[in-house]
């Protein structure tokens, strides 16, 4: 059954359509490379433009090298830029394939239904497309009031959309960052330190002796700065010690690696707080002086012995106590990473609880080779009047008080609130998506639909037709982020830094700056005084110069180096007097603000639902070359890595007669099928009692001529979530998968005749 | 002057990146390249060595593609790289043939192709663009005749191998272990 909003794989009906796409430019790929047969151009007759990287959301500060012809031809790392010193990963190398993919959104695209009840997407200019969703808004702010929006925005574009909405009126502006990543770790160092780990991660791991990633997979996980240290850490002969069920590449490049059984990480985390405790390896200073619970986790951690995690990690208790003591012996240059993606299996904030607490006692918080205080530039923001107050938020989809330790809104409690409940009293009605493919950054697809059906409208505003962009009742394309001014880079590092982002070429197609869609919605909802500037380099010229800089000389350098405004990097150094910003001012060990929520105020370990026989757990991660969903496309990404696999261990293969690289289908333990057949990969780096799949693949928009139907969605199959009771986060480590040898879509045919 | 390349495995983590930046530096065609990552598993779980390498050319001292490429395109430069004039060659495909290594692909546009160690950039004294861009900083280009060049430091601290040792071809990409 077709329901209102079918989705529209970006096929224009009529002789409007949008054909100019990979026939046009022949069969081999770009006309770009065909053209030049001359192969390498000298630096000298190329023209630097400098920017900052949107393929991932590290941020890399680069120059675009822009051709005679105005031809981009690569994007080189800016030396002075602490985020990648130089050196770009292979996304920020290959932006290049963003600005040249023939996929891209061109045009405003209008929903339209047919006599005959069929939908398709109609070309518009984008006067009429502005005043219709300009129109959407209006009725939604008069009707039902303007909370009833919201935002979701992953992106430095999206800053000038926020900007939109908040003056608009409503305080429901998100991103999966939080419930579907970051969020439990912050929340849980927020609890232990009274400071968020923040991005990039404040970890000193340049400068670590002893460096534990638990399910971090740095290396697979591009995120520049990162790997760099990590190399940096290996070349200083940094122990690193791994823990991942997976031989990832981190632990291929480990002292230690420990295979863990997926889902008991707290139990190996009490185990090394038990030996680090009884064996008097803590720090007993850093202790005493900052820490508070102390006494109640040594009690709370007394039967936590390596044997016992044995049983359940199935990590050896020598092991266990051998990395402990190794931990101890570089402390507090002990670095035990946080991680980044930790929403796993919904006691995510109590892990983070534990890592955090490991730490403490390591006395690596604010010390050398552990955690650092970042610094940045505060660039004043530009006059406008104040934004109105919303009366009521998405929380109140949640009338019992739930998600008080909530720092940001929940993507998926937008959803939630959308659905319609008699409940509700802020019901949202109309969603603005911005650079996020929902589809595949939100899991349990079927909610992430029903929210969507019950819409007023939805605008999706992006460089590519990704899965979301079909539900769309508005599509606005974005110019790519070498096409465009955005705000300056103001992030956090050791030394605060700005990094500026300027077009390198004219947009292609009729896309437009975000910042100039924001610009002409807001003219046409009565909200002009909010954007009281011609061009958005009026506004960096402005904020330049209030710090001492400007536009003209961010254009010849890029990046702006600052002096740190306080000597405090490392700034528990040497033990000063220092007040926390934790209810007790000290380090919780047990946690008096999760205590008065009545949550456990120190982390226990629970036994999560295991696979039933003939199911693998479905965990999923990261390749170097690719950010989720939204570079599948990419063809110099693509060219790296066309689609994804399904590691399977041999043994496992064997039981099933699965071949390596044969196609498989898999079913996770709803019932739901892959809608795309995945390539087996028969590897010894996976445990016997799990699978892995890279995300983001297995893309269902036909648009996107080379991702659609290539590999398998982890996301589709992501349909049992456990919800994090402290911080609504979404645990999406509880599925299980077991494999279809024969293409299933075959059996529903007949089924069907 | 005798140019080389060390490559350090211990650090690499094969993301891809040299990949990516030769295509862009050098024009590489999609779905052709001049350097690729090889992942190199032993053993069994959980008992398991890893080893990536990013590979291309080797610029053999005693190269089989210059010997047996019957126009004279592919040859010996300045330094010990090994070029293929694209206008002298005719596309017969033996130097493909020849190489132990698989380093040479076949252009669209009917020449053989390969890593040039970026000579237009060396030529300046500059890095080939994979290695300026790697960021494990794993890659290590030089001299071998300057004792202090990087490639000389890496290749006297660590241990190293080279790849097909027993095809007599000398090759000068070196794999720190």
């Amino acid at each position: 059954m077709k329901t209102r909003r079918d989705f529209i794989k970006i096929s224009t009906a009529g002789a409007g359509a949008t054909a100019l796409g990979f026939s046009a430019l022949g069969a081999k790929g770009f006309s770009f490379f065909e053209s030049d047969k001359q192969g390498p151009v000298s630096d000298e007759d190329l023209t630097p433009y400098p920017t900052y990287c949107e393929v991932c959301f590290w941020k890399c500060a680069g120059w675009t090298y822009v051709d005679k012809k105005g031809e981009i031809r690569k994007i080189i790392g800016n030396n002075d830029d602490p985020h990648c010193n130089g050196r770009l990963c292979p996304r920020g190398t290959g932006g290049v394939g963003m600005y040249y993919d023939e996929d891209r959104l061109k045009t405003p695209l209008i929903r339209e239904t047919k006599a005959d009840g069929t939908q398709y997407y109609r070309k518009a200019s984008w006067d009429e497309a502005l005043d219709l969703v300009a129109e959407k808004m209006d009725k939604l702010r008069k009707e039902h009031g303007p909370e009833c929006l919201a935002l979701f925005s992953h992106g430095s574009g999206g800053k000038m959309l926020t900007h939109l909405v908040k003056a608009f009126g409503t305080p429901n502006i998100t991103a999966p960052s939080f419930a579907q990543c970051r969020g439990p770790r912050e929340v849980a160092f927020t609890a232990t330190f009274g400071e968020d780990v923040m991005s990039p991660e404040r970890t000193d791991i340049r400068d670590t002796k002893c460096l534990v990633l638990i399910g971090s997979h740095i290396g697979e996980n591009m995120h520049n700065g990162q790997i760099q240290e990590m190399s940096h850490a290996i070349e200083n002969k940094a122990t690193i010690i791994t823990v991942d069920p997976r031989f990832s590449t981190a632990a291929s490049h480990s002292k230690y690696w420990l295979p863990i059984k997926p889902a008991t990480d707290i139990a190996l985390l009490l185990a090394w707080i038990h030996v680090i405790i009884n064996e008097e390896l803590y720090d007993k200073d850093y202790i005493e002086k900052y820490a508070f619970g102390f006494d109640e986790l040594k009690e709370h951690v007394k039967n936590n012995t390596p044997e016992w995690a044995y049983g359940i990690t199935t990590i050896e208790p020598h092991i266990i106590r051998a990395t402990a003591r190794e931990m101890a012996a570089a402390a507090p240059s002990t670095l035990v990473h946080p991680g980044r993606h930790v929403t796993w299996y919904g006691d995510d904030t109590q892990r983070s609880r534990a890592i955090a607490i490991l730490n403490a006692l390591l006395g690596s918080w604010g010390r050398r080779g552990g955690f650092y205080n970042p610094e940045k530039v505060h660039l004043p923001t530009f006059p406008h009047p104040p934004y109105p107050k919303p009366t009521r938020s998405w929380k109140d989809a949640y009338p019992d008080n739930k998600y008080n330790l909530v720092t940001e809104v929940l993507s998926t409690g937008i959803c939630d609130a959308t659905i319609p409940n008699a409940d509700l009293n802020c019901h949202l009605r109309g969603w603005i998506v911005y650079g996020t493919n929902l589809m595949a950054s939100l899991p349990d697809q079927r909610k992430t639909l029903e929210a969507i059906n019950n819409l007023d409208f939805l605008v999706v505003i992006d460089t590519m037709p990704m899965d979301i962009t079909g539900y769309a009742d508005v599509v606005l394309p974005e110019c790519t982020y070498l096409e465009r001014y955005d705000f300056v880079r103001t992030s956090p590092h050791r030394e605060p830094a700005l990094a500026l982002r300027m077009p390198a070429v004219q947009p292609k197609y009729d896309s437009k700056p975000n910042w100039w869609i924001a610009k002409n919605l807001a003219s046409r909802l009565g909200l002009e005084a909010y954007f009281k500037w011609d061009k958005i380099e009026d506004v960096i010229d402005w904020q330049l110069k209030q710090v001492g800089s400007s536009l003209e000389e961010m254009q010849r350098i890029g990046v702006k180096k600052f002096k740190r405004e306080y000597d405090d990097l490392f700034w528990l150094e040497g033990l000063p007097d220092f007040e926390f910003n934790t209810n007790t001012g000290k380090i919780e060990l047990y946690s008096t603000e999760l205590a008065n929520e009545e949550f456990d105020p120190i982390p226990k370990y629970t036994h999560h639902p295991e696979p039933e026989q003939g199911y693998y757990r479905l965990n999923y991660g990261r390749a170097p070359m690719h950010t989720f969903s939204r570079t599948s496309n990419n063809h110099n990404l693509w060219d790296l890595m066309d689609e994804n696999s399904v590691w399977i261990n041999p043994k496992v293969a064997d039981l099933w007669e699965i071949k390596n690289n044969q196609y498989i289908w898999l079913k996770n333990q709803d019932g739901v099928v892959s809608s795309f057949p995945v390539k087996a990969r028969v590897t010894e780096r996976i445990r016997w009692d799990s699978v892995y799949m890279v995300h983001g693949f297995g893309h269902t928009n036909k648009k996107l001529t080379r991702a659609y139907g290539k590999g398998g969605s982890d996301s589709e199959l992501v349909t049992r979530v456990v919800m994090d009771p402290i911080m609504g986060g979404t645990g999406m480590r509880g599925n299980f998968v077991t494999f279809i040898l024969e293409n299933p879509a075959k059996e529903n045919k007949e089924d069907k005749a | 002057m005798r140019y080389a390349m060390a490559i350090d495995t211990l650090k690499c983590v094969g993301c891809g990146d040299c990949v990516v930046a030769c295509q862009t530096e050098n024009n590489v065609p999609h779905g052709y390249c001049r350097d690729w990552i090889v992942e190199n598993v032993n053993g069994t779980y959980p008992s398991l060595d890893l080893e990536f390498r990013s590979e291309r050319c080797n610029h053999c001292d005693n190269a089989p593609c210059v010997r047996c490429c019957p126009t004279g395109a592919s040859h010996i430069e300045k330094g010990g790289i090994v070029v293929v004039t694209h206008d002298e060659c005719i596309g017969c495909g033996a130097c493909i043939q020849s190489c132990p290594y698989d380093a040479r692909y076949q252009h669209p546009d009917g020449y053989v192709d390969k890593c040039t160690f970026c000579m237009h950039r060396v030529e300046k004294g500059q890095n080939p663009a994979c290695v300026d861009v790697c960021p494990t900083e794993c890659l290590h280009f030089g001299d071998l005749d300057d004792p202090n060049s990087k490639v000389s430091l890496a290749l006297k601290n660590r241990t190293h191998k080279v790849l097909a040792p027993e095809a007599g071809t000398k090759p000068q990409l070196y794999f720190l272990t």
